[in-house]
């Protein structure tokens, strides 16, 4: 049953989506993980971004990611929460309790040692559409409990036009998609942070986006 | 053999021209990469992979009839137009302006569907034209207001009203000039016409520019454009416009000529046009969607000033 719903989301929801009402334009999909373990880290501004995160991946491979969300928002609905435990196989984590990041990354270690594809998006929130936040020490957690995992940097843009935070009314927008190249956890918190923000911010100025305001 | 029979055989004639052409472009290529491994071919290489999609896919939507191809070509106006979007800033408190313009596009192709002309002509340039500024001022966003209006309905223009010029000529003498009939000079032939010779252009301004040519037409909005390659080009397209014209079209020979014209010069037009928009916001390409050529927006670009302006000339003079 649930097989039968991921197999029907992929190719139902998930491909259609991507490439026929939104569309890609995809740099570098090369550097993008061919196998688990791996932890993909990516920018927030959209319902969607899980969407177009899952769909540069081939089915059986995309079968393997698992997106850490936010427990607090996506147990609140019963179908929702049958939707995003069955379907999109999420990690939770709970924004709200204390004990929400040690829980969240003991699921993720688990997760990896099984040779998932963690998903992250360490800004926690969608925020504000199409602007780049500080990032969350979470992510660092996760790269020093699974220091052999390659932290694969995905800047995303595009996807917070077509679905704000909000918003009902899809609105079709091509979708960029930069992968960067790996990083490893380098043993202290403070630089592997700074790495990883500097190689988003790189990221981001390759587009040359205007701000959406 | 009952098949070929039944099919236009100008329709049979252009599509094995047409087969021909990229056969040979591919042999070519094949050959040049062979000849000459120190020199890179890949991007040529994608790019004649690409034209044989491209060339396959419009060659297919013109043969189930009417519906399918105007549903192609309100698909390739949807791309164009999402591409453009994609590309211009847009204002957040436009989003829902943006959702209007999307849904003009199955209301124009569908004017043309039950054969509607004057709505057709009038539905973008009047009641789109009025009622985009209005949804603008109810939403209330008067900061960037002009630019906005502007950008979005110069899309609009472009990417559905021109483009829809293709699905009209279907209607041009009657419905349907269909692919199965042997029809001399049938709507679909008259888009055939108009797309073969826009598309064949391009390449020849692009050959004619390559091999001869310095002094550069519009040389702050496209380097690579030369009166070489225009005039070259150009008189192609009229010598081809000229061979063509009394299987696909009711042209006499005077008026091929000037459709020629009208078709290398307007697509020449529309390629620099869409050139300035590029160097405008800094990109390259429109997109990626075609590998080799850039995005929809950079293969449809000469389209969107021949489709309306060959219309108008062959409807003017033939109907």
């Amino acid at each position: 049953m649930e097989a039968l719903c991921r197999f029907l989301f992929f190719f139902g929801l998930v491909k259609p989506l991507t490439l026929v009402v939104l569309g890609l334009n995809v740099r570098r999909q090369h550097l993008l993980p061919q196998a688990g373990p791996a932890i993909l880290v990516a920018n927030h501004n959209s319902h969607l971004d899980t969407v177009v995160l899952l769909s540069l991946f081939p089915y059986r491979l995309a079968m393997k990611v698992r997106p850490v969300a936010a427990a607090d928002y996506f147990f609140k609905n019963r179908y929702l929460a049958w939707f995003v435990v069955n379907v999109l196989r999420i990690i939770p984590v709970d924004r709200r309790l204390r004990t929400g990041a040690a829980e969240m990354s003991r699921g993720v270690s688990a997760a990896l040692r099984a040779g998932d594809i963690v998903l992250v998006f360490p800004e926690g929130t969608r925020g504000e559409p199409e602007s780049l936040s500080q990032f969350r020490s979470g992510i660092s957690h996760i790269a020093m409990s699974n220091p052999g995992a390659p932290v694969i940097p995905v800047f995303l843009h595009g996807a917070g036009k077509a679905l704000p935070r909000g918003e009902a009314m899809l609105v079709p927008f091509f979708c960029d998609v930069f992968v960067g190249e790996p990083l490893f956890w380098c043993g202290e918190k403070t630089p592997f942070m700074a790495a990883l923000q500097s190689r988003f911010e790189a990221l981001a100025v390759e587009g040359d986006f205007a701000r959406w305001k | 053999m009952k098949l070929f029979e039944t099919i236009n055989p100008s329709f049979l004639a252009v599509l094995s021209g047409t087969l021909f052409l990229l056969l040979s472009a591919t042999i070519i290529v094949t050959l040049l990469s062979r000849l000459r491994p120190a020199r890179d071919f890949e991007e040529l290489n994608k790019r004649v992979k690409t034209w044989w999609v491209i060339a396959l896919l419009f060659l297919g939507a013109l043969i189930p009839g009417l519906g399918v191809t105007l549903a192609f070509f309100a698909f390739l106006s949807f791309l164009a137009l999402k591409e453009y979007f994609s590309l211009i800033p847009t204002r957040r408190a436009d989003r829902r302006v943006l959702f209007y313009a999307y849904l003009a596009i199955p209301i124009q192709y569908a004017w043309v569907y039950v054969d509607w002309y004057g709505m057709f002509a009038i539905f973008i340039p009047v009641y789109m034209f009025l009622f985009l500024p209005l949804k603008m001022v109810m939403i209330g966003e008067t900061e960037g207001f002009l630019q906005a209006v502007g950008t979005v309905y110069w899309g609009l223009m472009t990417t559905v009203y021109s483009l829809s010029h293709l699905g009209a000529l279907l209607l041009l003498p009657h419905r349907g000039g269909s692919v199965w009939r042997s029809e001399t000079a049938g709507g679909v032939s008259l888009v055939l016409y108009v797309v073969l010779l826009t598309q064949l252009n391009d390449v020849m301004q692009y050959i004619w520019g390559k091999s001869l040519g310095k002094a550069k037409v519009v040389p702050s909005v496209s380097p690579g454009k030369t009166w070489a390659g225009l005039i070259g080009g150009a008189s192609t397209t009229v010598l081809l416009s000229v061979a063509l014209a009394p299987y696909l079209t009711p042209l006499s020979l005077p008026q091929s000529v000037f459709a020629g014209a009208v078709i290398g010069l307007g697509g020449f037009c529309g390629d620099i046009t869409v050139s300035a928009i590029k160097r405008d916001l800094h990109q390259k390409d429109s997109g990626t969607m075609l590998p080799g050529h850039g995005g929809i927006l950079d293969r449809v670009d000469s389209l969107t000033y021949t489709a309306p302006l060959f219309f108008h000339l062959v409807r003017y003079l033939s109907f």
